[in-house]
């Protein structure tokens, strides 16, 4: 701060550029081309990226690729398994960390009154945020896979995927239902409603849109997910039969990511390998927007 | 509006915790269970299907089978043809490596595992049972614009122990030998590093976790030598003769061309494998699997 | 009702310490076996080697520092100096459009990363530097610096944003031109937050595995800028799936997973350090 004073001419009203010295005109120009060049840099890689990807895998991207599923002795490619696999994922995982998740959250604003055991729950949560996903992929085989006997199938996938995304569940939940005003609490309480009663009609449905944030972000974090669901959750390209017990549990495969590592890694493909991060790319925007337009929902609330 | 939401959230959330407390320990039991529950009930419906069955029925189940990359042709082939025999199988491959294939099957994460190279003694110890389902020529590529078309095996031993290090000392374009091999777990670097004697001694610039990365790599690179499973080789690179022998279906057959190795799947000994999963290796080794087995571009040893 | 969401919230306890527990279960043995100096020192790594096996991880962990600080080198001053663009001098258009494109960025799966870098950096690197093969360290380096770019951003323009407006008037009124509030009011006000983007970069950086796996080459060589490297990540990927249970190969994959996890805390400490500071101040 003290070398800030020193150079600072001591006038009221902001100086203009042609008064300054050449040293601090130097040190204007420098700065100011260092930071437009950064935000160029970061824009055209954006630019690049997105131009490249959408360039290599658009010509290849049909209804055909989308709908079907590969067939070596027709020769022809198809996601459609990688499809169905990732929306497998994303419901399962969804359907098992939501409770547990809104379930915390709801412990640690509404229940809990040890301040000890809150910031040790909020500390692991925030542990489990910084874990890498390879980390997961390790402990995910090893538990689920081998040890639980689930083999490597999608559900130990998702499984490994809910301690993933548990923290960003328990985090958004956590915040909007920090947003909900103590005086509707009060209220209710003061109208003789009990505690799971009142946060079932009062707490709950005004941290709705905090709750599906957390279900966006998650979702936004499946998809995006690779090194986990490989380990744990297979390659196969195959259609799934989702429709039987057997094929909820034991159904191994590999979702839109994993897919696209095959195409790259395994096939030599690299086209196709195009044409899904395409679809990658469109989906991300999607969340993203998603993730917006409820955000400035809960915004204006 | 809102509270049918909160209806269903609560609802959601009370169905969750019933099956996410019980998911720790409960879902094991009824995996098994279940899977022997469905796995040998056929369902009733008439055989429309006419081509030769192995078992008749008509099956449901899912089959995991995971191993090696060599064998993603094969493997999908067979897959394509079960699905008319066995329409009601799922029958999944995972490409992770013929060693990550024999430990899947020892450990019971796959129901099939897949080895693109014979058992050694201590898997075979370990109670893995190999079942040859084809033989396959591991083919020596470069890039097309090299103008090397022949190698001796000791010449290649000696690229890939880092002893010839440049292209113009075996006759091609001046240029330094990148040399691209698998990973350690590979069936296709086991079997071509014993047959060709570098065992253990390999320098490799990049190793690459599947057969089509080595290919692709090896078509990108203008001084890139690589091994890759015969079936799975294209036009985009070229197979050298090795000992003046092409690697092709008939001279694997006959066992002139000599890097050849067999692809196996494997399963344990004692364990007895789902009704789906038996009909799958049964039609696997059979007879009428081989045509299909050669369209894929390897060769059936039970032809 | 109580009773649940108590066990909710114990559930999180409950992974982390399922995670630590298993780690540290199962990477003991080999460090044991092997010995802590030569596995975490030792420069050989040749573990599906049948007559000599070796396992010094220091290979790794050493392609791992220098792959992360060199990601650092180049994302932290092209991301900060972004965050400022974007959070003072941008015009308002300008930054409605680059905001939501770096968000975009940052929710590119990392496997697109990898399929860019492999097709686009890995060719121009061999052809660039006349190397027999372009993956190496280079091409991780700047994979996980395009990576790291958006999360530095956000949160330094974020930092940025929290610093009172009364510093920048006072300066401002001082005589001060605006880069110069920016750069020295504007920035050591808010240098406790772009540190903590600097350290989830970092833990972003050294946990990152699927991206390098595709350009990194993976061979245990000791790192150098030009060849093929192996990082911690990238060796559990590589071979975790094959490794038969109860051998010592892996065994000691589980130890290096439990060396990247101490890295991990070490830099999750850190963080909580940062971030609770940055809320006191």
């Amino acid at each position: 701060m003290t070398k800030v004073m020193n150079t600072m001419v001591a006038k009221p009203t902001a100086v203009k550029y042609s008064k300054l010295s050449t040293q601090r005109k130097a040190y204007e120009w420098v700065m100011r081309s260092l930071l437009y060049l950064a935000a160029a840099l970061t824009t055209l890689l954006l630019l690049f990226l997105m131009g490249y990807i959408l360039v290599q895998g658009l010509p290849n991207l049909s209804w055909e690729f989308l709908t079907t599923q590969e067939s070596v002795l027709k020769g022809t490619y198809g996601i459609l398994p990688a499809i169905q696999n990732t929306v497998y994922v994303v419901l399962a995982t969804l359907f098992i960390v939501l409770p547990l998740g809104v379930g915390a959250a709801i412990y640690l604003t509404e229940y809990a009154t040890n301040h000890k055991l809150v910031t040790a729950i909020e500390f692991a949560t925030e542990t489990l945020s910084g874990i890498p996903s390879i980390l997961y992929a390790l402990v995910g085989m090893l538990v689920f896979c081998q040890v639980l006997g689930l083999g490597t199938t999608l559900l130990a996938g998702s499984l490994t995927l809910v301690i993933m995304t548990l923290p960003t569940i328990i985090r958004t939940t956590q915040e909007s239902l920090k947003t909900v005003p103590q005086g509707y609490r009060e209220g209710a309480l003061g109208l003789g409603a009990g505690k799971w009663h009142m946060i079932r009609t009062i707490v709950l449905p005004n941290s709705i849109d905090g709750i599906v944030t957390g279900c966006i972000l998650a979702i936004g974090r499946i998809v995006g997910e690779s090194a986990v669901l490989m380990f744990t959750a297979g390659m196969s390209h195959t259609l799934q039969d989702f429709g039987s017990l057997e094929g909820l549990l034991r159904s191994s495969g590999g979702t839109l990511t994993v897919a696209l590592y095959a195409y790259a890694k395994e096939s030599a493909k690299f086209e196709l390998a195009f044409s899904v991060a395409v679809v990658l790319l469109v989906i991300t925007f999607c969340i993203n927007l998603a993730a917006k337009l409820v955000g400035q929902k809960l915004r204006k609330k | 509006m809102k509270k049918f939401a909160c209806l269903g959230l609560s609802m959601v959330m009370a169905l969750g915790l019933m099956t996410g407390c019980g998911n720790s320990n409960g879902t094991t039991g009824s995996a098994t269970e279940d899977e022997s529950a469905t796995g040998s009930t056929s369902s009733t419906g008439s055989t429309t299907s006419q081509s030769t069955t192995t078992t008749g029925g008509n099956l449901t189940g899912t089959v995991n089978t995971a191993g090696s990359t060599s064998m993603k042709d094969v493997v999908a082939v067979l897959t394509e043809c079960f699905a008319e025999i066995e329409p009601g199988v799922t029958i999944n491959y995972t490409g992770s490596g013929s060693g990550a294939g024999v430990e899947g099957a020892l450990t019971g994460t796959c129901d099939i595992g897949l080895a693109s190279r014979a058992l050694n003694d201590e898997e075979k110890a370990g109670g893995a049972v190999e079942h040859v389902v084809a033989l396959d020529g591991v083919a020596i590529v470069v890039n097309t614009a090299n103008a090397v078309e022949d190698l001796t095996v000791d010449q290649i031993a000696q690229i890939f122990k880092g002893e010839i290090t440049n292209w113009s000392e075996l006759g091609g374009a001046d240029g330094e030998i990148a040399v691209f091999g698998r990973e350690a777990g590979s069936g296709t670097r086991g079997a071509f590093e014993e047959i060709v004697g570098v065992v253990d001694s390999c320098a490799y610039t990049n190793e690459y976790s599947s057969t089509g990365d080595v290919i692709g790599n090896v078509a990108s690179n203008p001084n890139a030598i690589g091994y890759a499973s015969l079936s799975a080789v294209g036009d985009t690179v070229k197979a050298v003769k090795v000992n003046g022998v092409t690697p092709s279906e008939e001279t694997v057959k006959d066992g002139t061309y000599e890097i050849q190795r067999p692809f196996v799947m494997v399963t344990k000994e004692g364990t007895e494998l789902s009704e789906a999963a038996q009909a799958f290796l049964d039609f696997a080794l059979s007879a009428d699997s081989a045509e299909f087995i050669s369209a894929a571009g390897a060769v059936s040893p039970n032809a | 009702m109580k009773g649940i969401f108590m066990v909710c919230g114990f559930i999180a306890i409950a992974f982390v310490l399922l995670i630590t527990v298993y780690l540290i279960i199962s990477g003991l043995p080999a460090i044991r076996e092997v010995g802590l100096i030569d596995f975490l020192f030792g420069t050989r790594w040749d573990s599906a080697n049948q007559t000599d096996p070796a396992y010094g991880i220091l290979p790794f962990i050493l392609t791992s520092i220098y792959g992360t600080a060199g990601a650092i080198v180049i994302g932290v001053p092209i991301g900060f100096l972004t965050a400022v663009f974007l959070a003072k001098v941008a015009p308002q258009p300008v930054a409605a459009v680059i905001r939501p494109a770096v968000d975009l960025l940052a929710g590119i799966p990392s496997v697109v990363y990898g399929l860019v870098g492999m097709m686009v950096l890995v060719p121009w690197i061999r052809t660039t530097f006349d190397v027999p093969a372009g993956d190496s360290l280079l091409a991780a380096i700047v994979v996980l610096a395009v990576m790291i770019l958006p999360s530095i951003i956000s949160v330094s323009e974020t930092a940025l944003k929290a610093v009172p407006k009364e510093y920048e008037e006072a300066s401002l009124a001082l005589g001060a031109t605006e880069l110069e509030t920016y750069f020295r009011v504007t920035a050591p006000a808010a240098k406790s937050g772009i540190a903590a983007a600097v350290v989830l970069g970092v833990g972003r950086a050294i946990g990152e595995a699927m991206a390098i796996l595709m350009v990194a080459g993976n061979v245990a060589n000791m790192p150098s800028l030009l060849s093929s490297v192996k990082f911690l990540t990238t060796a559990i990927a590589g071979e975790m799936s094959y490794a038969a249970v109860g051998s010592l190969q892996r065994n000691a994959l589980y130890s290096i997973g439990l060396v990247l996890f101490l890295f991990i805390m070490c830099i999750n400490v850190f963080l909580n350090v940062f971030l609770k500071r940055n809320k006191e101040g």
